[in-house]
């Protein structure tokens, strides 16, 4: 027994040798990254008075890269961290990747936490469902778990296909009873339900084809398991404090993307499909951005960007942009800075909601950045899955150090 | 008969400059930019690595430092992949693009931050990259069919014996009206490049410097310096670590490809 375990060792160690040579040929790591100070500012009371107005936080990202076999094998890993004042939800650490991929000739394999974004439109991010979002990093919701995921992609002729197998579901992140954007009552993590009795190890499985024909960008795909937005339910826990219980549930998503050049003239679309949560429902965001270059005999150039979404559900629907417009311009200085300011509003037909946010950043020196945001929610109505933001109003600045 | 005289006319034609008299200025200058596109074709790949340094009139600079994978395409545009090591704000952003003559090239960026790729417009390219003194269409790839030419005269720069051509862009949303090269008789190496704006008057010099010799035929410049007349502004590029043939392919070169470009 003794010695049959020595000689599994013996060959496995021989095996690990004669693979040694083709992983001894590394090049250093590479480390790049930020560390940032931020400072959120609410200037409207809030309506649960547990809630603070001024919030200071720091984080970090760093992102560890190495690539062994001339570049056919490469590790990535990408470690985060957030810590801020009075909401303890806020202190926080991710690994946004820690990943391996093998590149071969006409096909790669990604193993690993990794972060991957599907989509072509600006204001709603519709067709994007591989990670979960880390809400507590941003209002946009372009801020991501990493997600344990093998990805497979071939690259063919018409077109790349991938295909995801997904270990491990990760809930969403939400503000704790001091933090603002959040619901009221406040969604509690501990209260976390599934469909699945499998629950978080639900296998997950998703599928994509991507291509280019000419100007157009197109790409179709589909993704059955836990649905990433929770459906929120209203309870109390154990202390009898009125809660929300987020139920992850199983879904089938099919999705569209497409994305069309012509000219100064950028058209986008992205539509989904989704049964198992609720009723089935559709949903499409579609618009264009057009680009004026060198405006007024200068180097700067403004974009117009409008989208349109709809979702089928109407004031059932559980995202806020049911039936709104979004129109935005965008402002590249085209400087040394890389200084930019965007602004726009999304506007709810059918009532006088609306978001206004305008953002600007510039570059200080060669490693600081500079950013500014601000974003107003007026008169959302009562059943706008938004109208818990009516008091939160505020400004975010925030300064970066990149390394 | 017939067959005596034209041979003898031919004589009299090929041992004369009659040939050279009969060519207009547009087809001298066509004939020298295809002599320039000829010698530089087959080197199939490269790799280099760039540094630009961007100065303005107040003495301040920064850096930018970018690194591009060039595929030759015979019959079209090059393809390459330009990614961002620095400002550091920037690092693994990407660009992706298979230019084209005539028509608009086809471009892809890659946003690290959110891993997404996005199809962008590239009809115009008249602004600034990365905000330096060079347009979008001062480093895309050289086609012959992007201009019209007219050849001037010929004149000694730096000591080297030059022609001097006009170049008209064909495309009607380039930001010049006419750029004039200088190219040495030599080795057809373009020296110094002005760029004429729209109203045609002269806003950029580009000067070309420290040409080595890669594969025993194909030159590269090792330093371009482009200053700006109008704003007094200037960018110096710096190229290294140019590696001919290194094994790029076309599938090097796709979304997917832009999507793990570090």
């Amino acid at each position: 027994m003794f010695s049959y375990r020595v000689k599994g060792l013996t060959q496995l160690g021989l095996t690990a040798l004669l693979l040694a040579p083709t992983w001894t040929n590394a090049e250093p790591w590479q480390i790049s990254g930020y560390a940032d100070l931020e400072w959120r500012y609410f200037d409207e009371s809030p309506l649960d008075n547990r809630q603070q107005d001024s919030f200071f936080a720091t984080g970090t990202e760093i992102e560890l890269y190495k690539e062994f076999n001339q570049g056919r094998d490469n590790l990535t890993i990408t470690p985060f961290a957030r810590v801020g004042q009075h909401d303890s939800e806020r202190n926080h650490i991710d690994f946004r990747e820690a990943n391996w991929l093998h590149i071969a000739e006409d096909w790669e394999v990604r193993a690993g936490l990794g972060k991957v974004f599907w989509g072509v439109t600006e204001s709603q991010h519709l067709v994007d469902i591989i990670n979960q979002t880390d809400t507590l990093e941003g209002a946009d919701g372009e801020d991501k778990l990493g997600q344990p995921m093998i990805n497979l992609t071939l690259s063919r002729d018409w077109g790349d296909v991938s295909v995801f197998w997904l270990p491990y579901f990760r809930e969403r992140t939400f503000a704790g009873p001091q933090g603002r954007l959040r619901s009221h009552p406040k969604i509690d993590n501990n209260y976390a339900r599934y469909q699945s009795g499998a629950e978080e190890m639900h296998q997950d499985f998703a599928l994509r084809w991507s291509h280019t024909l000419g100007d157009l960008d197109v790409a179709v795909s589909h993704f059955h398991g836990t649905s990433r937005e929770p459906t929120l339910i209203a309870t109390t826990d154990n202390s009898g404090n009125a809660i929300f219980a987020p139920l992850y549930e199983q879904i089938d998503q099919t999705g569209l993307e497409l994305s069309l050049v012509q000219g100064d003239w950028l058209w986008k679309l992205e539509s989904i499909h989704r049964s198992g949560q609720g009723d089935s429902y559709s949903a499409v965001v579609g618009g264009f951005e057009y680009t004026l270059v060198g405006i007024a005999d200068s180097a700067m150039d403004l974009g117009f960007l409008m989208e349109y979404h709809y979702d089928d559900r109407k004031r059932t629907a559980t995202t806020p942009l049911q039936d709104d417009v979004f129109l935005g311009l965008r402002l590249t200085l085209n400087d040394a800075e890389s200084t930019e300011f965007l602004a726009g509003v999304i506007m709810d037909n059918g009532s006088s909601g609306m978001i206004s946010f305008m953002e600007a950043s510039t570059r200080v020196g060669d490693n600081i950045k500079v950013s500014l945001e601000a974003r107003r929610y007026h008169n959302l109505p009562s059943y706008d899955p938004l109208s818990a933001l009516e008091q939160d109003d505020h400004i975010l600045l925030n300064v970066a150090w990149y390394f | 008969m017939l067959r005596t005289v034209s041979a003898l006319l031919l004589a009299i034609l090929a041992s004369t400059s009659l040939p050279i008299l009969a060519q207009t200025v547009e087809e001298r200058g066509l004939e020298i930019v295809k002599e320039v596109d000829r010698r530089d074709l087959g080197w199939d790949n490269q790799e280099s690595d760039l540094t630009m340094q961007l100065r303005n009139q107040h003495g301040d600079s920064s850096t930018r430092i970018i690194r591009t994978k060039t595929l030759e395409v015979t019959g079209d545009g090059d393809k390459s992949l330009t990614i961002f090591d620095q400002p550091r704000d920037l690092k693994g952003t990407a660009f992706l693009t298979f230019s084209h003559a005539v028509t608009p090239d086809d471009q892809w960026l890659f946003l690290p931050a959110l891993k997404r790729v996005k199809r962008i417009s590239s009809k115009n390219k008249s602004g600034p990259f990365m905000g330096s003194e060079f347009a979008y269409e001062d480093m895309s790839s050289f086609e012959v069919d992007k201009y019209s030419y007219t050849y001037l005269k010929d004149e000694t720069l730096d000591g080297m014996d030059c022609f001097v051509v006009e170049s008209d862009p064909i495309d009607k949303y380039s930001g010049y009206t006419r750029l004039v090269s200088w190219f040495d008789k030599a080795e057809y190496r373009v020296q110094k490049i002005d760029y004429y704006d729209r109203k045609n008057s002269l806003l950029k010099t580009l000067r070309f410097k420290d040409y080595q010799l890669y594969l025993g035929k194909y030159w590269r410049s090792h330093k371009m310096d482009m200053v700006n007349h109008q704003n007094g502004k200037s960018t110096t590029l710096e190229s290294s670590n140019i590696r001919f043939r290194t094994g790029l392919n076309d599938t090097d070169f796709n979304k997917n490809s832009l999507k793990r470009a570090k």
